[in-house]
C-alpha cells in the first residue's frame, strides 16, 4: 500500500530523516517507535506532505507522491491525527466533524460517516453542539480521531495519540485503533508509548536519529535485547 | 421562528430581521433629520463600518492580521481619482480599474508572505512595508500630484450627480449606506458559503486544517484578494468624498491603525462588529473633541489617546468585543 524508499529530509540545516525506507501492506497497523527528536514527527508530515522531503520516493500503491500538497495526499485517502489532537476550539463537535470531510473524495459519503462516528463515539454525540475547546483531553482525542474518519481514509497516520492523556484514556485510544484496524483501516501508528505499541502492531520499526535502527514484527521486537534495554527499561 | 423566501436573510429570526429592518430605516433617515454636521460624522461612521468590514474578511473570517490596509484604501483612491482627472473616467467604472488594482496588490502580497509561509506578527510587518513603500513611491509621482497631492475638481453643480459622484452630502450619506450594507450582506453570505467554512478552519488552527486536506495556501489567497477588492471602493469613495489625495495621509499606518479598531472593539470575526465598532468609536471620539471644544482646550492627538482608551478598556474587559455579549442580551446569533 504504502512504500518508503531511502527518504531523507532535512529541517532548519539539520537532518530529520537520513535514508528510511519502510513499507506498510494492506490491513497492518505498523509502529514507528523512537526517542524525543527521532523523526518519528517528521516522518509523518513528510508522507502526509506537509513537510518537503529532499531526496527518496514516497510510493503510495506504486505512484510516487512525494512533493504533492498535503490537501491533495489527503484526498487519496491518506489521514492524519496530529500530535496535540489540535481541534478547532471554538468550532462546535459537530462543526469540527464536518471540517473532516472537505476533501472531495469524502463528501458525498460524508452524512454516513458522521452517522458512524456518533456511534462509535456517543460522548460525542451527547456534546455535538459544545464547542470543542471544553471538551476533556480524552474527548478531544476522540473528536481528532473521529473527524480524521470523516475524511474515509484507507490509512491513517497516529503521531502521539497517547500523549499527554491518563493511563485509562491511553487504553481506551488503542482499543479504538485496534478496532479501526478490525474494521479494515490500515495504521501506521508513532508513539513514545513503546510497549503498548508493540504489543498492537503488526510490524514495527525503531528510528533513531533519522534512520530505521530495527525493524521486525511487534513480538520479535518485544523480545529484542536491544529495544528492551532502550526503550523497555529492562 | 426562520423567515425562508429571502436568500439574504436566511437563517436569521424574525428578532434579528426586525431589529436590522428598524436600523437600516433609521439611518436612511437620518439626512432628513440630521444638520450638516451630524451628517458628516454618520458619514464617517458608515466608512469605518465599510472599511472595517473589509478588513474584518481577511483577520476576523481568515485569521490574518494585515496592519496595511490603508494600502488598498489608497490605491483605489489614487486608481479611481487618476482615472477621473487625467482620462475623465467616471468613479464607477474607476471603482472597478481601483478594484482590480487592489486585488493584484492584496495578491502579490499575499503570494509572498503565504508561498513562503510568514505568519503572524512577521505577515503583519509584510503588510506594513508593502503600505510604506508604496506611500513613499506616490511620494515621488509627480503626474499624481506627488507629495503635493491629487485633487479632484470640485464644481458646483444644480443638481446631485451620481453617475460622477459629484454632489452634496446627502448624496454621498446614500451611497455609503449602500456601500456598508452591500458589505454587510456580502459578508455574511461568505461567512455561511464553503469559503467562510474553510476560514475558520484556517483562523482556528492552519495546521489542523492543512491536514484535513483543506488548501491552505489557497484559501489564504482568497481571504487577501477578497478583503482587498473590498476596500479598494472605499478609497475611491475617500477621493471623491474629500476631492483631495495626500500620499502622506491615504497610505499613512494610522489609517491602517484606525481602520481596524472598529471591528476589534466591535468583535472580531463576528459581522456586525465592525458595524458597532464603527458606531461607538467614531460617535464617542466626535462627542469627546467636541466636549473639549466647547471647554475651549486644544488637546493635540487627543483622538488618538482615547482611541487607544478604548482599545485597553475592550481588551481588559470585553476580549471579545462589544457585540458578542450586547447579542446575547438582545437574544440575537453572536455570528
Amino acid at each position: 500500500m504504502l512504500a518508503i524508499r531511502e527518504l531523507e529530509l532535512d529541517y532548519g540545516g539539520a537532518r530529520a530523516l537520513d535514508g528510511v525506507s519502510l513499507d506498510v501492506a494492506t490491513g497492518e497497523i505498523v509502529a514507528i517507535v523512537g526517542a524525543n527528536g527521532a523523526g518519528k514527527t517528521s516522518l509523518i508530515r513528510a508522507i502526509a506532505g506537509m513537510a518537503k522531503a529532499s531526496a527518496g520516493r514516497i510510493l503510495w500503491h506504486g505512484r510516487d507522491i512525494l512533493g504533492w500538497p498535503a490537501h491533495r495526499v489527503c484526498d487519496l485517502g491518506i489521514g492524519q491525527v496530529a500530535e496535540g489532537r489540535q481541534v478547532f476550539p471554538s468550532l462546535s463537535v459537530e462543526e469540527n466533524l464536518e471540517m473532516g470531510a472537505v476533501i472531495p473524495r469524502a463528501r458525498a459519503a460524508a452524512h454516513a460517516n458522521l452517522t458512524r462516528v456518533w456511534a462509535m463515539f456517543p460522548r460525542l454525540a451527547e456534546r455535538r453542539r459544545q464547542d470543542a475547546g471544553t471538551l476533556s483531553g480524552g474527548e478531544q482525542q476522540m473528536l481528532a480521531i473521529g473527524r480524521c474518519l470523516m475524511g474515509a481514509p484507507e490509512l491513517i497516520l497516529f503521531d502521539e495519540p497517547s500523549l499527554g492523556l491518563a493511563p485509562a484514556l491511553v487504553r481506551q485510544v488503542f482499543d479504538t485503533i485496534a478496532a479501526l484496524n478490525r474494521d479494515g483501516l490500515t495504521v501506521v501508528l508513532v508513539e513514545q508509548n513503546v510497549a503498548q505499541s508493540l504489543v498492537l502492531a503488526t510490524r514495527a520499526y525503531v528510528l533513531e536519529t533519522g534512520r530505521i535502527v530495527i525493524s521486525g514484527t511487534g513480538r520479535e521486537l518485544l523480545g529484542d535485547d536491544r529495544v528492551r534495554r532502550a526503550y523497555l527499561g529492562n | 421562528m426562520r423567515i425562508a423566501g429571502l436568500p439574504l436573510l436566511a437563517g436569521l429570526d424574525r428578532r434579528a430581521v426586525t431589529l436590522l429592518a428598524l436600523l437600516l430605516i433609521g439611518l436612511l433617515f437620518v439626512p432628513a433629520v440630521a444638520g450638516p454636521y451630524l451628517l458628516s460624522i454618520m458619514i464617517l461612521v458608515l466608512y469605518f463600518a465599510y472599511v472595517g468590514q473589509a478588513w474584518n474578511v481577511m483577520m476576523g473570517m481568515a485569521g490574518q492580521l494585515s496592519l496595511g490596509h490603508s494600502l488598498y484604501v489608497g490605491l483605489g483612491a489614487y486608481v479611481a481619482a487618476a482615472l477621473f482627472v487625467h482620462a475623465g473616467i467616471g468613479p464607477w467604472i474607476g471603482a472597478l480599474a481601483a478594484m482590480a488594482v487592489a486585488t493584484l496588490a492584496g495578491a502579490v502580497i499575499g503570494y509572498l508572505a503565504f508561498r513562503f509561509r510568514v505568519g503572524g506578527v512577521y505577515f503583519a510587518l509584510l503588510t506594513i512595508a508593502f503600505a510604506e513603500f508604496t506611500r513613499i513611491g506616490f511620494d515621488h509621482m509627480t503626474w499624481l500630484g506627488g507629495s503635493a497631492g491629487l485633487f479632484l475638481p470640485v464644481a458646483q453643480r444644480e443638481r446631485n450627480d451620481l453617475w460622477s459622484l459629484r454632489g452634496d452630502p446627502v448624496m454621498f450619506y446614500y451611497v455609503i449606506l449602500g456601500m456598508a450594507v452591500t458589505a454587510l450582506a456580502l459578508c455574511r453570505h461568505l461567512a455561511r458559503s464553503r469559503i467562510g467554512f474553510y476560514w475558520r478552519a484556517i483562523r482556528e488552527d492552519p495546521v489542523a486544517a492543512e491536514a484535513l486536506g483543506i488548501d491552505v495556501f489557497r484559501y489564504k489567497m482568497l481571504a487577501a484578494m477578497a478583503s482587498s477588492a473590498m476596500t479598494a471602493p472605499a478609497g475611491v469613495f475617500f477621493a471623491f468624498y474629500y476631492n483631495n489625495l495626500f500620499p502622506e495621509q491615504i497610505f499613512s499606518m494610522l489609517r491602517s491603525i484606525e481602520l481596524i479598531l472598529g471591528p476589534i472593539i466591535g468583535g472580531l470575526g463576528t459581522l456586525f462588529g465592525p458595524v458597532l465598532g464603527a458606531f461607538v468609536l467614531t460617535i464617542l471620539a466626535e462627542a469627546l473633541q467636541e466636549a473639549l471644544q466647547t471647554l475651549g482646550w486644544q488637546i493635540p492627538g487627543i483622538k488618538q489617546v482615547f482611541y487607544g482608551f478604548c482599545l485597553l478598556l475592550v481588551i481588559v474587559f470585553l476580549p471579545n468585543g462589544i457585540w458578542p455579549p450586547l447579542a446575547r442580551r438582545l437574544g440575537l446569533d453572536v455570528r
